[in-house]
């Protein structure tokens, strides 16, 4: 299964597909370009990384997902399942609409007994078919002992089946099945929604895992095999080519390279490494290829152990309830004493068991929160829908009404406000033969400084230095020759000099006894300061946490304007740090990417992480980031706001209605076409108020 | 109002053939891709054999 981020027409699929098609090996090849992916049937011994090459040739981006990390076949079945029951339920309530409509326009006698008959006939399949998922939720919450939104529901429709049924067999004037019906209709569509959007935003996030697979190079005997993550075990010997993560905790046995830690530490500078030095899974190796021995695999290994211990953390989360089910808490006991009230009432006045139930049901219909149950899914619909717009995946259900509470904003600096990659400062200060020559040096490594000098050089379009024998010191630099001279690049106490000041530094050696220093800093993310701003106008207090060194967290947090900063904290600490916030009754909203950031992310009240995260902090995050841009976290602040002020708003038209229906159907003036009325019209003005959301901005 | 005894069951058969049509093109997974659906339409490459 391949990624296909940049697919768009219908002439990339046939370009896509046909060359797929042309590799040998390949069974059948279909791309979907509503999930941008191509679905490929392949002889066993193709391998993926083939079938990327062979697309990038084509100018296709491809990346390769790992099925096993995508389980939206179930999501997609349950969301199906939804739209099954809602078809029927739609069918049925048009129908039995239909002959209701005949009796609310004077049909009497024995006509009127038959649209009863044959309404009935036609409401109760459907809705012991379609009503299911409300019967089962009411019921699993009952023996919980609980009342939720949908115990009320599930009453009102059993109780309308069954005073109609009732009231037909005694060829009575009234019965709801077309209430019954509307309602059941209404309420899943409700469902549907919700279940769509959250399965959009669970299929994206399962993406961003399934495009990091597990792969590892184990050496055998007679060299490097690829084989799957799950499949090493302790005490192989795993090669790690630079570039690449580490798969395992280990011990070096062959090499010498330099680790760039910054997902678990957020320390922006490598680290160097020699032979009997440890190595955690997750750490990338950076310049020269190293052989580990597994000391730790799977479960066991450093990064999985501090994974565990967010779940941890993360349970104390999920005791925030909604507001709908604050709501439902309120509503559902209120509704069922209004309704026994309603019965008992009228048994004692007229001592008439049939005309009290018929009330008692009435009065359920009415205040059925059909209104309620589409007024939430309605509005994070359409604000989830608007935030996915703009880049942002809304992973969990109350993320956004928890996300409109927010009155503090914790941001991580490395991989989260910066971009994780150094930029070069005093570039403009070198001469030309001297930007040639570094760029020259700087193209032959990986590291994360050469990379940032040959970038800026292309940038340039600086020509570089045609430089011979380029020779890789792992841990210190690079060096080369220009015309018989040595030129090198590297580490400044390599090079025998020493800087001004901790700044990140290079050096370059010229050759002739007068090395330059390069400065860089590490550049912030786009969109950083807009987003900062942002927050700010909308009155939430912006707080750095880093776990870089302190001149360097100040520098930055005062290019950004940011006044309150706290540096070298440890992944501990910033948990600490979050959990003292919260304590002092603050809503923390925590914008983090590294390991070290998980348990502050887990704590906070809620979270955000961009995409290149790490997996356990994507994971323990809310909502996740998909550009690189960091505008759209004030965006979300807003359109939060926006969506939780209608969802009250949509509570209250929603209680209006009852106000003046509840008198009515009280009273026993409420007959189902009355009912049909205030259900509909209380629920389309709900849906379109929810509209507003997306409409505007 | 003896014509009831036709129109009602006629009127829910016809109902009833549009609720099975939709129920088959979801069971028969045509709501799978429908950007790449309404693309594929604008190519004669699949007139012929629809792509698998």
């Amino acid at each position: 299964m391949l990624s296909l981020p940049m697919i768009h027409c219908q002439a990339c699929i046939a370009r896509v597909e046909a060359a797929l098609d042309a590799h040998p090996g390949i069974k059948s090849a279909r791309v979907n370009l509503t999930l941008k992916r191509a679905l490929i049937d392949a002889e066993p011994e193709v391998k993926a990384v083939e079938l990327v090459t062979v697309l990038e040739k084509e100018g296709f981006e491809a990346h390769e997902l790992d099925p096993g990390a995508l389980n939206d076949t179930a999501t997609r079945n349950a969301s199906k399942d939804l739209l099954m029951r809602l078809a029927v339920a739609g069918f049925a309530s048009m129908n039995v609409m239909l002959l209701s409509v005949a009796v609310w326009s004077g049909a009497a006698d024995a006509t009127r007994d038959l649209f009863h008959w044959i309404s009935a006939a036609i409401a109760l399949p459907a809705i012991s078919f379609s009503a299911q998922p409300f019967f089962r939720n009411a019921w699993s919450a009952l023996r919980a002992g609980q009342l939720n939104m949908d115990v009320p529901i599930s009453l009102a429709i059993v109780l309308a089946l069954v005073t109609s049924l009732w009231e037909t067999w005694l060829s009575g004037h009234h019965a709801y099945f077309d209430a019954a019906l509307t309602l059941t209709f209404f309420l899943l569509a409700g469902r549907w929604l919700d279940a769509r959007a959250r399965s959009a935003a669970r299929s994206a996030a399962e993406e961003l895992t399934a495009l990091e697979v597990p792969r590892a190079m184990r050496m055998a005997a007679d060299g490097p095999v690829e084989v799957p993550v799950a499949d090493l075990r302790m005490d192989d010997h795993v090669l790690i080519r630079p570039g690449a993560r580490a798969p395992v905790d280990g011990i070096i046995i062959d090499g010498r390279s330099e680790i760039d830690r910054a997902m678990l530490t957020g320390e922006t500078l490598p680290e160097v490494r020699d032979v009997g030095d440890p190595i955690s899974a997750g750490e990338v190796n950076l310049t020269g290829p190293l052989t580990l021995q597994a000391t730790a695999v799977g479960q066991e290994t450093s990064l999985h152990r501090m994974a565990a211990l967010v779940a941890v953390a993360e349970s104390g989360r999920s005791r925030y309830t909604s507001l709908a089910d604050r709501a439902a808490k309120l509503y559902a006991p209120g509704v069922h004493i209004l309704s026994a009230l309603a019965f008992l009432g009228w048994l004692i006045w007229s001592g008439d068991m049939r005309v009290s139930l018929n009330i008692a049901a009435a009065v359920l219909i009415i205040t059925c929160p059909c209104a309620l149950g589409l007024a939430v899914p309605a509005v994070t619909t359409a604000a989830s829908g608007r935030l996915f717009g703009k880049g942002l995946l809304i992973k969990n259900a109350t993320a956004l009404e928890r996300l409109a509470e927010a009155d503090t904003v914790v941001f991580d600096k490395t991989g989260t406000l910066t971009t994780g990659k150094p930029k070069i400062i005093n570039w403009g200060q070198l001469t030309n033969a001297q930007k040639s020559v570094a760029f020259g040096l700087a193209e032959g490594s990986a590291h994360p400084l050469s990379r940032a000098i040959a970038g800026m050089a292309r940038t340039e379009n600086q020509a570089p230095a045609d430089v011979t024998e380029i020779f890789e010191k792992p841990g210190f630099g690079t060096q080369a020759l220009l015309d018989n001279q040595a030129v090198r690049l590297g580490r400044p106490d390599w090079i025998g000099v020493t800087p001004p000041d901790d700044s990140i530094c290079a050096a370059l050696d010229m050759g002739d006894g007068a090395p330059v220093l390069l400065t860089f800093t590490d550049a912030p993310r786009q969109g950083a300061v807009e987003a900062i701003a942002g927050l700010r106008a909308q009155g939430v207090d912006v707080i750095l946490l880093s776990g870089d060194r302190a001149p360097a967290v100040a520098s930055f947090a005062a290019g950004l304007k940011i006044d309150e900063w706290h540096a070298a904290m440890l992944p501990d600490a910033k948990a600490h740090f979050v959990a003292k916030l919260r304590d002092e009754g603050r809503h923390v909203l925590m914008v983090g990417d590294g390991l070290n950031d998980t348990a502050a992310l887990a704590t906070a009240h809620v979270s955000i992480s961009p995409a290149q995260a790490l997996d356990a902090a994507r994971a323990a995050s809310d909502m996740v980031l998909l550009g690189q841009n960091l505008e759209p976290i004030a965006d979300a602040l807003a359109v939060a706001r926006q969506a939780t002020r209608r969802i009250r708003e949509n509570f209250q038209i929603a209680t209006l209605y009852n106000i003046v229906a509840v008198p009515l159907a009280v009273a026993g003036l409420a007959t189902p076409l009355i009912a049909a009325l205030a259900m509909s019209t209380s629920s389309i003005t709900v849906s379109l108020n929810a509209l507003r959301v997306r409409g505007r901005g | 109002m003896n014509v009831l005894a036709y129109l009602i069951p006629i009127s829910l058969i016809l109902g009833g053939l549009g609720l099975v049509g939709f129920l088959y093109t979801l069971k028969s997974r045509q709501y799978d891709d429908p950007e790449g659906d309404s693309r594929r339409i604008l190519s004669d490459k699949w007139d012929d054999h629809p792509k698998e």
